[in-house]
């Protein structure tokens, strides 16, 4: 399968994520400028400093032209991942709900936590073990929604590095087709690097993928 | 245009003699714009006039070396057609002025030598210096921001901070240091000169437009001691903008990749001049620079502004005319702005055109190695320089008081509450994160899922940064030669070896008879350790006038030392956990601990004074092969160099293990026995080792061991027991060492 991976300016964890995609399957570059999504079966929007996160973070890159795509496809049911500065951006885009703020430190934290998953009846998760560790590196991670949220990814008790709500690291739409998380699983895929749980959200995605091939779904 | 008078090149730095050299190579008085040009050029910061004749004594010639001193930054090979460039650089005065826009175009400015050479930058560290931030609120501040800086580019950049050291000494309290050092890798045949070639080739400038900051930032700022009126030297330290450097980065390499320009240099100390003149110089052609291209952030600018900007962000390139349309292509699609601003000639010289109007011709051997370089008046002090600070430690007090106040003391505290602020892990080689062995370990090839299988080994680097002032008071020469070989230590933890090395030689006015004298030796000192170990310096950065109304820095040579390890599934831990419960104590090494210089007579407020111990290079050098070859062989999970704070220190380190993965993930007791007659807290850096391994792979090291080898105890319980000194919980050690920083920055 096919995993569309964005470049905007300013993406940092652009080549992780090609490297993470590709040991379950093809890794494919995406241009900010380009429309073109390739025929891809899902789409991850990587972290980094989208922009410089100059405004707000996020706020720029919803505009490129690559995210319209993104969102019709989205609309039609494609898989999306958001990582940090890309959960940001589905958050600005209006595929997630709510918004991430400065973190209560103020300032950018680097830590590796463990995640509970909440929620292993997702396209995302559905591989997961219940515990995952991944490495957090953010400036604007406090998660905040005024309305009710589907939450897939929790930090573990005690662990909350950026004073989200309730300690959410991720959360989900309500078609179940668009996960956003803070914590950075293309940053945990081999042991050698600290950990390897992140390897069981894309395994998780390829097997939905797999489903939707099998039922004649396509996308 | 105004005449230069007498006194305005006395204000750009430049003394009646050298003013004279210039009026004798020119054989008129200068203009504007050439005195501005040269009197930078001829700074210290540029030219290295007090240091030039000095720096030469250092060994930098290598088996491994492929770039030595004097190109943007050194470059070894590391084998499979890779190779690794590396420089360090200090933005001291700029951030003394301005912590967080110093430290960041610190980290920008760095960078950009690597990238400049062809290398896409895979990691970065920094080496700090600042006052007691338990007693100064201004310390604290510059800590705070300076580190804020540093992550805010880092980060924002896509490039890791692995590593890197912090100190606090009262002498820093007005000029703190920040030495950055930055690590690229390229494949062989993509690293490329600075070096201009090719007689009307195009000249392009690439990156953001020119401003006002940073005027005169080398001569004024760097060059010169603190004074009182520094707050009005502010609008002299560049603004940073990593999100244009990334986008010039990613430009700059693909333009490498494709092979579409003849050199690349960076923009740094001295903006346009010091680039295109030293690109030209090499090249030994000439140069038309058009004024009037560069595009301008402030319309009114005046053309020596523009010459000596030091606007951040910008970068140089020579362009056959064939290619150009290509180049700009890739620059409009990183969105990075370039245009032509001169072009190549045959003629020698560097002239600048403004509106159509010659308004500078200088002869490039004049502006590039016309300064002069000056024979320093060495002198070592009658008295003490340095004096003690305030006693922090009780004179009665016992060993295990001892070793709580240090493990929680701000020059040996747990450093997470500052390297959490940096991403490490970017660009996924990183193996061992800071806090996880004594030097960074980056894996060499891409890890995919077909890396590293059926066993192939996955070779990788190792690098650390070091250096100890109190130690360098004490005896400016064996302090230098002990950063060496702590450096190296640090590399031999984690298993690997040194292919180079590059410094930054951080002193007090060179033109005073005690400060010139504590830089020869230094630089002494330093060529001895070079030697010893085979280490080739392959780049390198002077930083002079480090000096306030209350009196010059400790002298601070620090190293930056990159190292090659053959399979980083091997690499060591400094940990005991990684051995285990069970596992076999041993120091390795011979150790002669003394207190001068160290942290124990620091906290008990006593000056550097006293003497440090020589080394015996054949021992140490068995040493380090034995611990090196052990860890390779995977015999050695756990190797740590016995450095500050002694062997106690060292033992309590590697019970605490990586204070960011907390109690849960390694922290463990150890039971050992110390040799009769050994100081538990003094200090000899760079000599002997703690390590832990099963028993009989202890066993099998001591019989064939070329070097001392003895069995001190076991890993295992949840105390620290030193027979007949001490007995601590670990968990209380972990907590004083990883709360220490913190508490003192409340």
């Amino acid at each position: 399968m096919k995993f569309g991976v964005i470049t905007f300016p300013g993406t940092c964890d652009d080549t992780d994520a090609q490297l993470a995609v590709g040991r379950v399957g093809e890794a494919v570059p995406l241009w900010h400028q380009d429309r073109d999504l390739h025929g891809v079966d899902a789409v991850i929007v990587p972290g980094g400093f989208s922009y410089g996160d100059y405004l707000r973070a996020g706020a720029i890159a919803r505009f490129a032209p690559v995210m319209s795509s993104v969102i019709e496809f989205a609309h039609a049911g494609g898989f999306v991942l958001g990582i940090c500065n890309g959960f940001q951006i589905l958050c600005e885009a209006g595929l997630l709900p709510g918004a991430l703020l400065p973190n209560t430190s103020l300032r950018f934290v680097f830590r590796q936590v463990n995640v509970e998953v909440c929620d292993r009846n997702t396209p995302f998760t559905r591989n997961c073990p219940p515990r995952l560790s991944l490495p957090v590196k953010h400036m604007s991670g406090r998660y905040y929604s005024p309305e009710p949220v589907q939450v897939v990814l929790r930090y573990a008790a005690g662990e909350n590095p950026n004073g989200s709500q309730d300690d959410i690291a991720g959360v989900i739409n309500t078609a179940g087709n668009v996960l956003g998380l803070m914590p950075h699983p293309e940053h945990a895929v081999d042991a050698l690097t600290g950990s390897a749980d992140g390897m069981t959200i894309f395994e998780s995605i390829r097997a939905a993928v797999g489903d939707r091939v099998g039922n004649g779904e396509g996308r | 245009m105004s005449d230069a008078t007498a006194p305005h090149y006395r204000e750009l730095g430049l003394t009646d003699y050298e003013y004279g050299l210039i009026v004798e190579g020119l054989g008129r008085e200068p203009r504007e714009v050439e005195l501005a040009m040269l009197s930078l050029m001829w700074s210290e910061h540029c030219g290295y006039k007090h240091s030039k004749k000095l720096l030469k004594r250092l060994p930098s010639k290598g088996a491994h070396v492929l770039l030595g001193p004097g190109d943007n930054s050194g470059v070894v090979d590391v084998g499979d057609d890779l190779a690794v460039a590396f420089k360090v650089e200090s933005h001291n005065h700029p951030s003394a002025v301005e912590p967080f826009q110093g430290a960041a175009t610190g980290v920008g400015g760095i960078l950009r030598d690597i990238f400049a050479v062809g290398a896409r930058p895979i990691a970065s560290l920094d080496s700090l210096r600042f006052g007691e931030v338990g007693e100064s609120a201004h310390s604290r501040y510059l800590l705070e921001q300076s580190v804020a800086g540093i992550g805010h580019y880092g980060n924002s950049i896509g490039v890791p901070t692995v590593g890197g050291e912090i100190y606090f000494e009262p002498s820093y309290e007005h000029n703190c240091l920040i030495n950055a050092m930055a690590v690229g890798l390229a494949r062989h045949e993509r690293l490329t000169s600075s070096a201009a070639a090719g007689v009307g080739n195009d000249v392009v400038l690439i990156g953001a437009r020119t401003g006002r900051d940073g005027i005169g930032g080398a001569s004024v700022l760097a060059s010169a001691e603190f004074g009182e009126d520094d707050a009005n030297k502010r609008p002299t330290v560049q603004i940073g903008d990593p999100f244009a450097e990334k986008k010039v980065m990613e430009c700059c390499l693909e333009l490498l990749d494709r092979k579409l320009i003849v050199a690349l240099q960076d923009c740094g100390a001295a903006g346009l001049t010091s680039a295109t003149s030293e690109m030209i110089s090499k090249g030994g052609v000439g140069l038309d620079l058009q004024l009037d291209a560069v595009p301008l952030r402030e319309h009114d600018m005046e053309p020596f502004e523009v010459m000596v900007s030091e606007s951040q962000e910008r970068m140089v390139c020579i362009v056959e005319p064939r290619l150009l349309d290509q180049v700009l292509a890739v620059c409009e699609r990183w969105e990075a702005p370039a245009c032509v601003i001169g072009k190549i000639t045959d003629t020698g010289d560097y002239r600048i055109l403004h509106d159509k109007e010659l308004i500078g011709e200088i002869p490039v051997p004049l502006l590039v190695d016309g300064c002069p370089a000056y024979d320093l008046a060495p002198e070592p002090p009658s008295e003490p320089l340095y004096r003690g600070g305030p006693a922090r430690l009780a004179s009665g007090a016992s060993p295990a008081e001892t070793l709580t106040a240090l493990i929680a003391s701000a020059n040996i505290a747990s450093r997470v509450p500052v390297f959490e602020q940096y991403d490490p892990v970017v660009q996924s080689r990183t193996v061992r994160r800071p806090g996880q062995a004594d030097a960074a370990v980056l894996a060499l090839p891409v890890l995919d899922a077909e890396t590293g299988a059926a066993g192939k080994p996955i070779p990788g680097i190792a690098i650390t940064m070091d250096g100890n002032g109190l130690r360098a008071a004490v005896d400016p020469r064996l302090g230098a030669t002990e950063a060496v070989y702590e450096g190296v230590a640090n590399l031999i933890c984690a298993g690997a070896e040194p292919l180079g090395m590059t410094n930054c030689l951080n002193y007090g006015n060179p033109e005073k008879p005690n400060m010139a004298w504590q830089l020869a030796e230094g630089i002494e000192g330093m060529r001895q350790g070079c030697l010893d170990l085979d280490v080739p310096v392959v780049s390198g950065n002077v930083s002079l006038y480090n000096e306030s109304p209350d009196g010059p820095i400790l002298p601070t040579p620090v190293v930056g030392i990159v190292g090659r390890l053959p399979d980083v599934r091997r690499a060591g831990s400094s940990g005991f956990g990684a051995a285990g419960a069970g596992a076999r104590i041993a120091l390795v090494g011979d150790l002669h601990p003394v207190r001068a210089g160290s942290q124990i007579a620091k906290l008990q407020g006593e000056a550097p004074v006293g003497s440090l111990p020589e080394k015996d290079l054949k021992t140490v050098r068995a040493t380090f092969r034995l611990v090196r070859d052990g860890v390779r062989a995977g015999l050695l999970a756990t190797a740590h160099d016995i450095a500050e704070g002694g062997i106690a220190v060292a033992l309590a380190e590697m019970c605490i293990g990586d204070v960011a993965a907390g109690a849960a993930a390694g922290t463990i007791g150890a039971h050992v026995a110390l040799p009769k007659g050994l100081d538990p807290f003094g200090e000899d850096l760079g000599s002997a080792f703690l390590v832990a391994g099963d028993g009989d792979a202890i066993a099998s090291l001591a019989a064939t061991a070329q070097a001392p080898l003895q069995v001190l105890g076991e890993v295992g319980g949840d105390r620290l027991v030193i027979d007949g000194l001490l007995e601590l919980d670990v968990t209380e050690l972990l907590h004083l060492n990883a709360d220490g920083l913190a508490r003192l920055l409340r």
